[in-house]
């Protein structure tokens, strides 16, 4: 039988509020899935959307975003910047073929370890009912 | 003896060749200080004279257009292998160009779609013991680069008289520019935009406008007017030509050497300036760019990081 399918999520965390959550739910004890590769950036507004392309790219099955909620930036605007760029990257990665459900941006403050733990599993099973992401699965070499 | 010049044209519209045209009495300056051994959109050569040539006798060889079938890969791997020295001249060979948005598709859609419920072509079909070849078509349109080693690109669609002279002039020169070099100036096209004085400080765009929908201002930047000007993320060169002309830059001199995936950094910067911080609006105000592959990616797509659409 082949082994069952694990999706491979790539997570940017926000310093300052998502990155700090993970951190709590860590050390709350929190269970979530393990299929997330955590990247720390400084702020949501940094997530060039050449890292998001990079990623599933190289075999990411999802990608996710978490920033700080409206108005809370440490930087004042970086997650208006991060929800503009990501509303319409969304919608190239659709025409590209690839899903609503595996690219997702989620306000999550450092106080909300338990949302890190839902949001988390929440993309890990919907991608994972969706399948891997593979982009040129039936293309002819010649 | 002068030096051999070959040009070869793949998977593009001709513009390149034209643009090799117009450089008018130049080019007749050009002709007299090489000798061009193969240009098949202008002169009588056959592939049977560049075999005939020892590996390594052409100077240079100038690629225009993408790489879509297995024809266009023998002959540039065959120019590869005579020239010294190969340009992708355009952005067609340099990023993939407008044919390359070809790979939203694949090669069963395309036939099936241009070849409807006719006679499809077939890549080898034999009767009566004589066999007939046809090159195959790829699923996936490639960058020049993808294929064979290229030397320097020349930008553009197609590129432009003077950024032709300069690239000619530095292969003729003593110092040969580095190997993988952009022949064209590494900064973005709003540092040499006419209308660069307009651009406010904080750009910031209420509404984005397609450019059948209004009468730009002639004066004015063009993406503080809600047009999608790509100039911020495109590489400098043309000389604003578009932009003279009153119509927004489509990016088709690609990006600068900072910048890996043009259409992801076109689309950074465009997302960047909307006016809007809802969730809602923010929608709604990209529901203004219907085509994002085709506004952000359209000469570049064979170039990107997701360089296809998935296919099914």
């Amino acid at each position: 039988m082949p082994d069952a399918f694990e999706p491979k999520i790539v997570a940017f965390f926000c310093n300052w509020c998502t990155y700090l959550a993970a951190d709590l739910a860590g050390t709350s004890r929190l269970k979530y899935a393990p299929n997330v590769r955590t990247v720390r950036v400084m702020c949501s507004g940094r997530v060039d959307p050449q890292f998001v392309l990079e990623a599933f790219a190289q075999g990411a099955d999802g990608v996710l975003i978490g920033g700080c909620h409206p108005g809370d930036c440490h930087y004042q605007e970086g997650n208006y910047k991060a929800l503009r760029r990501y509303e319409l990257l969304r919608r190239l990665l659709n025409q590209m073929g690839i899903e609503n459900e595996r690219f997702r941006l989620e306000w999550i403050s450092a106080a909300e370890g338990e949302r890190v733990k839902a949001v988390v599993n929440d993309m890990v099973e919907k991608v994972r009912a969706l399948g891997p992401l593979v982009i040129r699965e039936h293309e002819e070499v010649a | 003896m002068k030096p051999r010049i070959a040009f070869y044209w793949c998977a593009s519209c001709g513009g390149c060749e034209e643009a090799v045209v117009d450089l008018d009495e130049a080019l007749l300056d050009v002709a007299n200080a090489v000798e061009i051994v193969f240009w098949p959109v202008a002169l009588d050569f056959k592939r049977k004279d560049i075999e005939a040539l020892p590996d390594g006798s052409i100077l240079a060889g100038f690629i225009n257009g993408a790489i879509r079938n297995s024809e266009q890969r023998e002959m540039v791997e065959l120019l590869r292998a005579k020239a010294r020295v190969i340009v992708a001249f355009g952005i067609c060979a340099q990023l993939g160009g407008i044919p390359g948005l070809a790979n939203l598709s694949d090669a069963k859609d395309i036939l099936a779609e241009v070849y409807r419920d006719g006679v499809s072509p077939q890549v080898r079909y034999s009767d009566n013991g004589r066999t007939l070849n046809l090159p195959a078509f790829y699923d996936t349109v490639k960058t020049l680069d993808a294929v064979i080693d290229v030397d320097y690109y020349v930008p553009g669609c197609p590129p432009t008289p003077n950024i032709i002279g300069d690239a000619v002039n530095a292969l003729l020169g003593a110092d040969l520019p580095p190997k993988g070099a952009v022949l064209a100036p590494d900064k973005a096209l709003c540092e040499e935009c006419p209308r660069k004085d307009t651009r406010p400080e904080k750009l910031l765009v209420k509404e984005f406008k397609r450019v059948h929908q209004i009468l730009p201002d002639q004066e004015t930047c063009l993406l503080a007017q809600g047009l999608v000007c790509l100039g911020a993320a495109t590489r400098s060169g043309c000389d604003a030509r578009c932009i003279r002309g009153n119509m927004p830059c489509t990016g088709c001199f690609g990006p600068t050497s900072r910048v890996r995936d043009f259409g992801a950094k076109a689309l950074s910067a465009i997302a960047s300036v909307a006016d809007c911080n809802e969730e809602s609006s923010v929608a709604q105000v990209m529901d203004a760019l219907p085509d994002p592959v085709g506004t952000f990616c359209r000469y570049s797509l064979p170039s990107a990081l997701l360089n296809r659409r998935r296919m099914e």
